[in-house]
Order: structure tokens, then C-alpha cells, then sequence
């Protein structure tokens, strides 16, 4: 079979429907915990209510003789692992208790609500140490790594900070602060797991099936081939399923333990101890300008926490790295190991945390200059990334801010803070800048052509919710020339292609780039063909390993404008938010249907990450305490207006064969800040802890009129 | 959870006779809080008597021109009918305030009275807790508090009522009537939710094996309306909340009734403002200085004290607004 | 192969459990056949689902949640939070919308509908229609509580139920309440979406308001 003679309108750059939305409106869809196989068991785990010790006893005999109970694990009894480069995965190898949280036995059995009770119900006895829960601000065992989370370098000095600083006709010194952050997905980490004649058939709620696979086979010492680890449906994961998580492992363990299937559903409490979280940040932040509003001086130092589990640092001070022009420059992160859950991934790591302060310290220089806070930004709006000198591969950050600037009708704004007052009503608008990186990763993918026409693309993506399966089969489509329907896309599973998680908003590039080799490679090979397709059709491979993996000369980055409008209530102190608009620069958009949601999305949760939520780590105990969704507030429906999202179209040759660079994260990076600078445009008073709660924000405000 | 068992009462006197002698036997209604507590093991009844089929579902005028309020009535169906539209508009905005539509359709009348704080110290067994265990001590105290109590708290506990529902009754005067193993008895319901002094593991005067039955409105006092300020825009618990209801006459207040929600271990209805209102001139001055009066009283904790001029404020702007809607 | 056609076990099966699945159709209430001995932590349970009927015997603890996705394998009702802080698992009882988390399922009383029941002869609820249209949906966990809740929104508004944002003269007045934007809004606040697609779902209800009164 041929291509058809004339290729059809392409289909990248379509809004193309949602491929498995029909399964997700009809209930058909099925997630991680919705396959029960024959004689399934049923596991619930049981966390440390120490912050810091061991374990002296578990009394699982006391359980065993309850009804259904089929076994109890604890470091006492379960299945020992090879060492795990992540150390949160060494669930049961001992007796520590690391922090509160942590999991210390395994409950198994015949039905969901016989092994919550027996978990409930199992006693177990503790040393108790003296534990260090901060806070991390001030501490004496603060220090400085070598390296942050993307594998950054902790510190960059660049020229005289301080001299330049200290001369600088404007400065501004101020001080951020952000509670933890929590992920929760909507799915709580589930995994169900059976072993049959030594292999492992696992479903895991992950963002990556084959790094789940992968780090089984490691801990589990088992060849690759005997694992197949399914992601078909994930409901969220926003980085804290990025990696595999414990809940695997246990499941794993428990199936191998009994010798049945084995289904494990974390309850939603447990999330914020066992799963990650966005590390809290105290992040300082000095700016320079000259009487132009020059930046001439500029230093992001954040301090942070992380478990004596294993270090994360949450890589706050490296987007200004990128950023602004400024001669002078000073990023630096400093961290301490504390007694309490061990941070991770959250949407935008370091991004998220460090643009809220950056940017909210460039709204306080524009007010400082006297400049209007856009101007003040393009005016600093480097030609080349100003750590590392490189130019940038496309940089249009200025489009973005100008297009906002239009679009939210920004010419007309009255500068002046706290003199919108209608009612008991302040209204403030503010802007903010959003910068992610472009990542991309290695990947493989393969592409059939059936005798009938119809293509087939096989690879180990994961839609966690962004339309990975749809996207892949508008590139699949393009290069094979070839009507959208007549593509099918398999994904979700380790038995396909290796290729990496959806993760650093690289999912559409890495997967992206494999899929159009091999479908380009297929039609190659059909051009070349004569005569009809053999029965089995024909198939081509691709490994993006070498290109994917190559360094770029460029610096690579999407970048975005946000404009927010919000309403602050002079008595309650409640901030609502009447308008947000997003512009933004990321390469090509493949479908704007998917994209528009992926946008508007992490806008939303920088609507809750600067107004809503917030968690408190009560340091007696080494515990968040908001570890419900009644108290941890994720943004409802009623919180959230009409967002809008708008684009940019970039031609950026030096990224990968789409064009695309990522949409998954950059929503929310710039939200929080601009947010943050519309409260302050509101109230006329500078409020730099997050979130911007009720009672935050009413020592400061008026009240009613007099 | 513990295993229990269970059974579905028919009729008002099978529950209690269910319940007579099993002291630690619980209703079920709605279920909306009992359920998430006995999932957190916060309570585990051996027993539930379902009483989600009695006949106390309907809402009827009393002869008087009041409103009898049937225990099972769910809190949506109370919300929407007319009867509570048109005259008590602001329990009809207490209920449309809390919680969800889901939740709001299962929650009753009498459920929502009976509900617990939301304590996250109360809601964690791993914690000591005097209202769960008595005697154990208070971690919220100089915990984690900033949604806790800033009047009427004790010693030993620092909870407060999660209900916006009886915040507006508290104001409406309601009248909450109980069916026991001794016979019937009638308890205002601002008497009904205790204060935790010494005994925080009691919050109610409801005793062993009895049913609310009904709830009672005597006729509308004033036009009324219902406030809360909370952390999202939706779907969460108050941070404070006033219920007002307001006669003016000739510019002078003739009736006013003030209660406050997310303050204290029970709907704070605030007597000494009241006392302030009562025949004054029904300005923005008179309101302030009434709710100032109630709010002497408050005794925030480390992080709390944003609740006083919250309330304050909440309060002022809500018998304004009805002052000047009358 | 299961209902999607993607590759896993059987989900039939649940023998150690000894439940009763006799599946018929049929009108009739779910209902409580009570315990067979006074004290016992278990009963004999019907329910009546999407049209059929279930004789269940269930632990009392089993929630609606649980017995549908545990008893029934319908797991389109899901689990995000069992504390009826999510809505994930909202269901409609008797038509009107509860969080199925909260509910015991021997408690249960009235006809469920679960997701997988809003198609009518084949044809897909104009919710559903309209919440692919509008991609008003992303992950998908909290999709099928969304839809569950905006049908039964549907039915209350044109009840006249009135809602914390109906400006106090019109809930005053009754009759079906006006569903302007703000109204969905908040309306839907007791369905979480982690995802985001707030402003879509919002576009899908309207879309499929309009439809419905036309």
C-alpha cells in the first residue's frame, strides 16, 4: 500500500479531540486500583506516629488472629531489597523511623475494610529520639550542596555582587516566604500487583512505567523482561508520580509475600508524608538598578529543607539565572536535612517557588523605579541567558508581555497601590513573568503500516491528562502523511517501546521526536515499497538516544506573561480573583485543545499556591497538619474565573523535529507572583508569605470606611 | 473501622428501644460526619441505628406561624423550601454556605447539630485529644490553631463548632425538641451546645439514647441574613460567620439577634451586643459598638487573633446591609 | 482483556468474599434485608443499580463507594479522597447527588446511578457529549463525579433549588434559578478537579443547559 497521493491537511497545530476522553466520560477508563484479579488481597499500610527512632515491636499476632487478615509485614518479616538509588523506596528494610509518616508495616487482606481495621488495630511500640523539625530558616546545620534538583550547581557568582549592589541607584531586599506544597492528584498512589511463575505484572498510578520496571527489577533483583508495569489511565500525578513511589514497592512486596494479587490505594491522608511535596522556601531576594531601571545587581538565595531520607532541593534561585540581565549575580541554595517527609516534584520544581519571589521582587523595583512593571521587565530582557552567555535558541518573553499587555488592557493602569475602593471592595491588577526550561529525553517508539491502511505506534508514553495519546498521533499522523483516524497510538504500558515519564513538560518533545522518526522512517519504507503490504505489514523503529541526548549550544526555555486581576474584601480579607490571562511562548503548539487545558490548569493551581493553600508543619510532632482536603484548600470550582490562555506561535529550528517545547508546567509559574503583586496593587501593602489567606492579609487592611 | 452491626428503624420509638442499653449505639442519618469519624476511628459504635426512614422529614408551619423542622430533613430540601426562602432567609443562607451540594443532600437537620469540630488534633487518634480522651491533654492549644476557638474556650480544649446551619438557628431562636428513654424534652438551642470547660468530650447536653426529633422556629423576628468568610470561595468551613436578624421600627432597633460561628466550642450568640442594640439607633456606630461589646470577651491563641476583627467586621457589615435593606 | 480493551486480568471474581451476584432488571428500591442475626457485622443487601438489581451480602462497613467498585466492578464512581471532601465519588440516589463515600451501602435507599448509567438507549447523556466537546477534562479521576454532579445540578436548578450565590430577592422569589456562570461555579465547588478544567467544565454545563431547555 501507498501513501495516499495527496497528503491530507496536517493535523499537528489541529484541535483535535481527546482520544480517551469518551472512556473518561463514560466511567470505561480504568486507573490503577480498578482491576481486581481473581483471589485479590487487599493492603493498607501504616505510618510512624514518631517523628524520629525505631521500631522495638509490632504486634502482629494480635492482627493475624483477626477475620480475613492474611499477613503483616514490617522490617521483622518483609521481602529484602537491593539497595534503591531512592532511599524513600526502602520501605520495611528496618527498624528507623526516619519521620512521622514513614512506613513502618503492611497490613494484608481479604477485603478493603478487614485491612484498614486490622491496620488501624496494629499496635506498634517505638524508641522515641529527640527529632529536629526546624525551622530550616536560621539553622546551624544549614549548608550549602553542590548541586540542586535538575542537577544545577547550588551557587553561581557572576562579577561583584556586592559592590554593584551596593552602589546601585534603587534597591530592593525583601523576603519570601512559602508554606509546603502538597501534589494531590485527584487519584491517590495506587498499584495493584500479582506475580505468576516469577513474573511480575504490576498497574501503578505513575507517570513513567518504565522507570517503574526499571527500579522493580533493581529492587526486586529481576531481569526487566520478567516485569510488565501498566500506566493506562493516571489520574494526575503533577511530579509526585514521577518516580516510582512506595506504594509499589509494597504492593510488590505484599503479592510476593502471600502468593496473591495484591491492590494497594494510599489513603488521601497519607499523601503528604509518604509521596512528596514542594519544599517550603525562605527565599531573599536583592535586586540593583541604575536611575534607568537597569538591573546591575542581583541575588536569589533561598534556604530550604529536606528529610535525612535523601536530599531534594528545591532549585528555587536557578530561574534567575535566566532571566534578567545583570551584570552582577549571586544564586545560591542552602539546605538542612530535618526530621520530617521528604520533599519532591511538584508542577514547576524550583520555577514555581523561585518566579513567585523573583517576580514579586521585580513588581517592588518597579515600584522603587517608578516604571511600569512591563516596562521595567522588557527593559532587562537579556539577548543572551545571562548565567551561562549562551544565546537563546528563541526567546519571547517581551511578545509575551506586550500581547498580555494588550490583550488585559494594561495601558490604562493607575500605578498607584490600595486606591480602588468601591464598597468594601479593593481591586489591584499585577503582572508577572513565567520562564520553564525546554527538556527533552531519549526515547524509542515504533510505527506499523497494516495491509488496511491503518498505522499502528507503539511506545511507553504515559497521558497522565495532558493528551499525550492525542498529540502523539497528530505527529504520527504528519509524518506518515496520513489521515488522523488511520493512526492508532498505544501507550501506558512497559511492554511497549521504552521511552521516559511525562515529567519537566518534556512528555510531548521526548515522545514526540521518537514517534516522528520512526513514522518518517515508515514512510520511507513505504515510498520504497511496491506492491502490496505482507500480511504482518511493515514496521520501522526509532531510538532518539543520540540526538535527544545531545547538548544544544542554545539556551532553551519557553517563557510567559501573566496578568491578573483580583478583588480584596476590606473586612474579611478574602482575595478573590476576577481575571487571569496567560500568554505564552513555548515553540509550537500541536493542539491548541489540549494545550489551552494544560495551560489553564497549572494557572489554576498557582490560583491555590497563592491563595489557598497552605500547610503547616507542626514541629512538635515533625507533621504537616493539614493533610485532608478539607483543610489542605486545592482551589474549587468557585475560585477559579473565566483564565485565559493565549500563545504565541514560535519557529525554533534548534528543539526537536515538531518544534515544541513544553506546556505542562509553565501555567502556574508566573500566577503566583502576579497574583501576589495584584494584592498588593489592591491593599497597597507588600505581603511576601504565601498563601495570601484571610488572616494574612487583615492585620493590614483597612476595614470599613470611616 | 471496627466492625458493627446495624439496623434500620421504621418507626421513632424502634430506634430508641434499639438504642435504650446500648450506651455506645449511635443514630445514623445522613451519615456525612459520622462516617468520615468512624473512618478515622474517631468513633466506633458497635451499633448504628439507621434512622434515615422515621417519619421526621417534613417541614410544617406551627400553629403560631413558626416552622417544625423534622430531624431528617436533609439540609438541601431545608434550604430550598419556600417556606425557609421567603421568611427565615438566613438560615436558608447558613445552609447554602456550608459545605457541598453532595454533602447537603445527605446531611440532616439533626446531623448537622451533632457534627464534631474539625480539630485536627480531635480528627487524628495518633494525637492525644481531651474531647476524644479525657484527661489526655490539648495539642491545639499551642498546636496548630489558627481555625480554632477564641471565646469560651477552656483549658482544655480550643475547639469549635464546624456548623453554619446552627449559627443561623442560634439567632432564630430555635428551639430543639429530644425524644429519650424518660419522654420528651424541649432545649433552646443555645443551651443545647455546651461550652468545653472541664468536660470538652461533651458537646452537647443530649443524653444517652436520645433522638432529636424536630427543631422549632417561633415566627420571624426581623429580616435576616447570613455571613461567612472562609479560605476558598466554596466548600470549607468558616473562619468566622454572623447570623443577624433585624427589626428597625422608626429608625431604632426593636429586635436583634447576633451569632457568631468559627469562634467557640458552640454557636456564640451574642447577648451582650444584643443587650447594646436593643432600642438604639440602628446606625453603623450602634452596630459597631454592640459587636465591640461581645468581642471584649475573645482571648485569641498565638495565631488567631485575626478572628476578632473578622468577626467584628463580618458582623457591622451584615446589620448594616439589613438595617439598610429595612 | 476488560471493558476498555486494554490488557488485565479478569475483573470478575471475588469468591472469598462470597458475595451473591444475582443480577437481574428490573424496577424496584434498594433495600436492607437485614441482618440474619441480631449483632451481626454483615447483611444481606440489595441494591439497585443503573437498572439492575444486586443481591449483596455486605460487610457494614462497605461503602456505596466500595460496593460499586469493589462488588459490582462499576468503577466510574471513584476514589479520591473517602472523606467526602473530593467529590470524586459523587453518584446520584434517587436522583439526587451524595457523595457515594459517605454512604453505607447497606444504608442505601433509593435507586443508584453511577456514571456508566447516564447514556440513555445508547445515547450518550448531552453532559457527556458536552464535556468532550469542551475537553473539560484532563487526568479524568474526577470526571465522572463532575458529570454526576452537573446532571443533578441541572435537575435542582430547574427545581428552583437556590444556591449560595442566587442573589437573595431571586431565591426569595423561586421558580428555576438562573444558571449564569457564577451560579456552575459554584454549584460544581463540591467536585474537585486538580487538573484545572474549571473553566471547561463550566463551558460544558451551560452548553449542555442550553441544550436540555430547549
Amino acid at each position: 500500500m501507498c501513501p495516499p497521493p495527496t497528503p491530507p491537511a496536517p493535523a499537528t497545530g489541529t484541535d483535535a479531540e481527546r482520544r480517551d476522553a469518551w472512556h473518561k466520560v463514560t466511567g470505561t477508563a480504568r486507573y490503577a486500583a480498578e482491576r481486581t484479579p481473581p483471589g485479590c488481597l487487599h493492603a493498607v499500610p501504616v505510618p510512624a506516629t514518631i517523628a524520629r527512632g525505631r521500631v522495638t515491636a509490632v504486634h502482629a499476632d494480635e492482627i493475624l488472629r483477626g477475620p480475613g487478615v492474611h499477613a503483616v509485614l514490617s522490617h521483622e518479616n518483609a521481602p529484602r531489597l537491593a539497595e534503591a538509588d531512592d532511599r524513600t523506596l526502602a520501605v520495611l528494610q528496618n527498624d528507623r523511623v526516619p519521620h512521622r509518616g514513614w512506613y513502618v508495616a503492611l497490613v494484608v487482606a481479604d477485603t478493603p475494610e478487614n485491612a484498614r481495621a486490622a491496620a488501624d488495630a496494629l499496635r506498634i511500640e517505638y524508641a522515641a529520639e529527640d527529632h529536629d523539625a526546624g525551622p530550616a530558616d536560621g539553622h546551624p546545620r544549614l549548608r550549602t550542596p553542590e548541586e540542586v534538583n535538575g542537577g544545577h550547581p547550588a551557587v553561581r557568582e557572576r562579577g561583584d555582587f556586592d559592590a554593584a549592589y551596593a552602589t546601585s541607584a534603587f534597591r530592593v531586599d525583601a523576603t519570601y516566604t512559602m508554606t509546603a506544597l502538597h501534589n494531590h492528584p485527584m487519584e491517590p498512589h495506587a498499584s495493584t500487583a500479582w506475580w505468576t511463575d516469577g513474573a511480575l505484572t504490576v498497574h501503578d498510578s505513575s507517570q513513567g512505567s518504565t522507570t517503574v520496571r526499571d527500579v522493580l527489577a533493581r529492587l526486586f533483583a529481576l531481569p526487566r523482561e520478567r516485569i510488565t508495569v501498566g500506566s493506562a489511565h493516571v489520574g494526575g500525578g503533577f511530579g509526585s508520580k514521577g518516580t516510582p513511589r512506595p506504594q509499589v514497592v509494597l504492593a510488590v512486596m505484599a503479592a510476593r509475600h502471600t502468593g496473591r494479587p495484591v491492590k494497594l490505594a494510599l489513603p488521601r491522608r497519607h499523601l503528604p508524608a509518604t509521596v512528596g511535596h514542594r519544599a517550603p522556601t525562605v527565599q531573599r531576594v536583592r535586586i540593583g538598578a541604575d536611575a534607568h531601571g537597569a538591573i546591575q545587581a542581583l541575588a536569589h538565595e533561598v534556604t530550604t529543607q529536606t528529610s535525612t531520607v535523601t536530599e531534594f532541593v528545591e532549585q528555587a534561585a536557578v530561574p534567575a539565572r535566566v532571566m534578567y540581565a545583570s551584570p552582577h549575580s549571586r544564586t545560591t541554595h542552602r539546605v538542612v536535612a530535618l526530621d520530617v517527609p521528604t520533599p519532591s516534584w511538584m508542577r514547576a520544581p524550583g520555577e514555581a517557588s523561585g518566579m513567585y519571589a523573583l517576580e514579586a521582587a521585580m513588581d517592588e523595583l518597579a515600584v522603587a523605579t517608578g516604571l511600569d512593571p512591563v516596562e521595567l521587565r522588557l527593559r532587562n530582557d537579556p539577548d543572551r541567558e545571562p548565567d551561562s552567555g549562551r544565546p537563546f535558541s528563541s526567546r519571547n518573553l517581551a511578545g509575551c508581555l506586550r500581547e498580555g499587555a494588550r490583550l488585559f488592557g494594561w495601558e490604562d493602569r493607575d500605578p498607584r497601590p490600595g486606591v480602588r475602593r468601591s464598597g468594601d471592595r479593593l481591586t489591584g491588577t499585577g503582572v508577572a513573568s513565567a520562564t520553564y526550561p525546554y527538556l527533552v529525553s531519549p526515547s524509542t517508539a515504533t510505527a506499523r503500516a497494516a495491509p488496511d491502511g491503518t498505522y499502528v505506534v507503539r511506545l511507553n508514553a504515559t497521558d497522565i491528562g495532558t493528551g499525550a495519546r492525542t498529540v502523539l498521533a497528530q505527529i504520527a499522523a504528519d509524518a506518515l502523511q496520513a489521515p488522523l483516524d488511520s493512526v492508532r497510538v498505544e501507550i501506558g504500558s512497559s511492554a511497549l517501546p521504552d521511552a521516559p515519564l511525562a515529567g519537566g513538560s518534556s512528555g510531548t518533545s521526548s515522545w514526540g521526536w521518537a514517534v516522528h522518526r520512526a513514522c518518517t522512517a515508515l514512510a520511507d519504507r513505504l515510498r520504497a515499497h511496491s506492491g502490496p503490504l505482507p500480511p504482518e505489514g511493515l514496521s520501522a523503529r526509532a531510538d532518539t538516544a543520540e540526538e535527544a541526548g545531545k547538548e544544544s549550544p542554545y539556551a532553551r526555555h519557553a517563557f510567559g506573561a501573566h496578568f491578573a486581576e483580583v478583588e480584596v474584601d476590606a473586612v474579611t480579607g478574602e482575595v478573590r480573583v476576577n481575571r487571569l490571562l496567560g500568554v505564552f511562548a513555548a515553540g509550537r503548539i500541536l493542539n491548541p485543545r489540549t494545550a489551552r487545558s494544560q495551560f489553564i490548569g497549572g494557572m489554576t493551581m498557582g490560583i491555590g499556591m497563592a491563595l489557598t493553600e497552605g500547610s503547616t508543619l507542626d514541629r512538635r510532632y515533625g507533621e504537616f497538619v493539614e493533610r485532608d482536603l478539607a483543610s489542605y484548600h486545592v482551589p474549587v470550582n468557585a475560585d477559579v474565573p473565566s483564565l485565559e490562555a493565549h500563545w504565541l506561535d514560535e519557529d525554533d529550528p534548534h528543539l526537536n523535529p515538531m518544534g515544541s517545547k513544553g506546556i505542562g508546567e509553565i501555567g502556574i509559574v508566573g500566577t503566583a507572583a502576579a497574583l501576589a503583586n495584584a494584592v498588593h496593587h489592591a491593599v497597597g501593602v507588600r505581603l511576601r508569605d504565601l498563601p495570601l489567606t484571610p488572616d494574612r492579609l487583615l492585620p493590614h487592611l483597612p476595614g470599613r470606611p470611616d | 473501622m471496627k466492625p458493627f452491626a446495624y439496623v434500620r428503624a421504621e418507626r421513632t420509638e424502634q430506634a430508641l428501644a434499639a438504642c435504650a442499653h446500648r450506651p455506645r449505639a449511635q443514630y445514623l442519618a445522613g451519615g456525612t460526619n459520622l462516617v468520615d469519624l468512624m473512618k478515622l476511628g474517631v468513633a466506633d459504635p458497635p451499633l448504628l441505628v439507621d434512622i434515615g426512614r422515621l417519619p421526621l422529614d417534613t417541614v410544617d408551619e406551627t400553629p403560631d406561624g413558626g416552622l417544625g423542622i423534622g430531624a431528617t430533613v436533609r439540609n438541601s430540601d431545608l434550604a430550598a423550601h419556600p417556606l425557609v426562602r421567603t421568611r427565615y432567609p438566613v438560615l436558608s443562607q447558613a445552609l447554602l454556605s456550608g459545605a457541598s451540594p453532595q454533602l447537603r443532600n445527605a446531611a440532616t437537620t439533626g446531623g448537622n447539630l451533632l457534627q464534631r469540630t474539625r480539630c485536627p488534633y480531635f480528627q487524628d487518634v495518633s494525637h492525644p485529644c481531651n474531647k476524644r480522651e479525657p484527661g489526655t491533654g490539648c495539642p491545639a492549644r499551642d498546636g496548630v490553631h489558627r481555625d480554632l476557638a477564641v471565646l469560651g474556650h477552656s483549658p482544655h480544649c480550643v475547639a469549635t463548632h464546624p456548623s453554619d446551619m446552627a449559627v443561623a438557628l442560634a439567632a432564630l431562636d430555635a428551639r430543639v425538641h429530644l425524644l429519650g428513654p424518660d419522654g420528651p424534652r424541649v432545649v433552646p438551642l443555645t443551651d443545647f451546645h455546651r461550652l468545653p470547660g472541664d468536660h470538652p468530650e461533651q458537646d452537647t447536653v443530649i443524653r444517652p439514647g436520645e433522638l432529636i426529633t424536630e427543631v422549632v422556629l417561633p415566627p420571624p423576628a426581623g429580616a435576616g441574613a447570613y455571613r461567612k468568610a472562609r479560605d476558598r470561595a466554596s466548600y470549607a468551613f468558616a473562619l468566622a460567620s454572623v447570623a443577624a436578624v433585624l427589626d428597625v421600627a422608626d429608625g431604632r432597633v426593636r429586635h436583634a439577634a447576633l451569632a457568631f460561628g468559627g469562634l467557640a466550642h458552640r454557636p456564640w450568640r451574642a447577648r451582650a451586643a444584643e443587650e447594646v442594640l436593643r432600642g438604639a439607633p440602628a446606625v453603623e456606630e450602634t452596630f459597631a459598638r454592640a459587636v465591640d461589646a461581645e468581642l471584649e470577651a475573645a482571648r485569641p491563641l498565638r495565631d488567631n487573633g485575626f478572628k476578632v476583627p473578622l468577626a467584628r467586621g463580618l458582623a457591622v457589615r451584615v446589620l448594616t446591609d439589613l438595617a439598610a435593606a429595612s | 482483556m476488560d471493558r476498555d480493551g486494554t490488557a488485565g486480568p479478569d475483573p470478575a471474581g471475588h469468591d472469598d468474599r462470597g458475595d451473591e451476584r444475582r443480577h437481574g432488571h428490573g424496577p424496584g428500591n434498594s433495600r436492607h434485608d437485614g441482618p440474619d442475626r441480631p449483632g451481626e457485622s454483615t447483611s444481606s443487601t440489595v441494591l439497585q443499580v443503573n437498572g439492575s438489581i444486586h443481591h449483596l451480602r455486605l460487610d457494614h462497613r462497605t461503602t456505596l463507594l466500595d460496593a460499586l467498585r469493589e462488588h459490582l466492578d462499576l468503577t466510574g464512581a471513584k476514589k479520591g479522597c473517602d472523606h467526602g471532601q473530593c467529590g470524586a465519588c459523587t453518584v446520584l440516589v434517587d436522583g439526587r447527588r451524595v457523595n457515594s463515600c459517605l454512604v453505607l451501602a447497606v444504608a442505601c435507599d433509593g435507586p443508584v446511578t453511577t456514571v456508566e448509567g447516564l447514556a440513555e438507549g445508547g445515547r450518550p447523556h448531552p453532559l457527556q457529549e458536552a464535556f468532550v466537546a469542551r475537553d473539560a477534562l484532563q487526568c479524568g479521576y474526577c470526571t465522572p463525579g463532575q458529570l454526576c454532579s452537573a446532571v443533578a445540578l441541572l435537575a435542582e436548578a430547574a427545581a428552583g433549588h437556590p444556591s449560595h450565590v442566587t442573589p437573595p430577592r431571586a431565591a426569595r422569589a423561586g421558580g428555576p434559578a438562573e444558571l449564569t456562570r457564577d451560579e456552575i461555579r459554584e454549584r460544581m465547588s463540591g467536585n474537585l478537579c486538580r487538573c484545572g478544567a474549571y473553566p471547561h467544565i463550566v463551558d460544558a454545563v451551560t452548553d449542555a443547559h442550553r441544550e436540555t431547555v430547549r
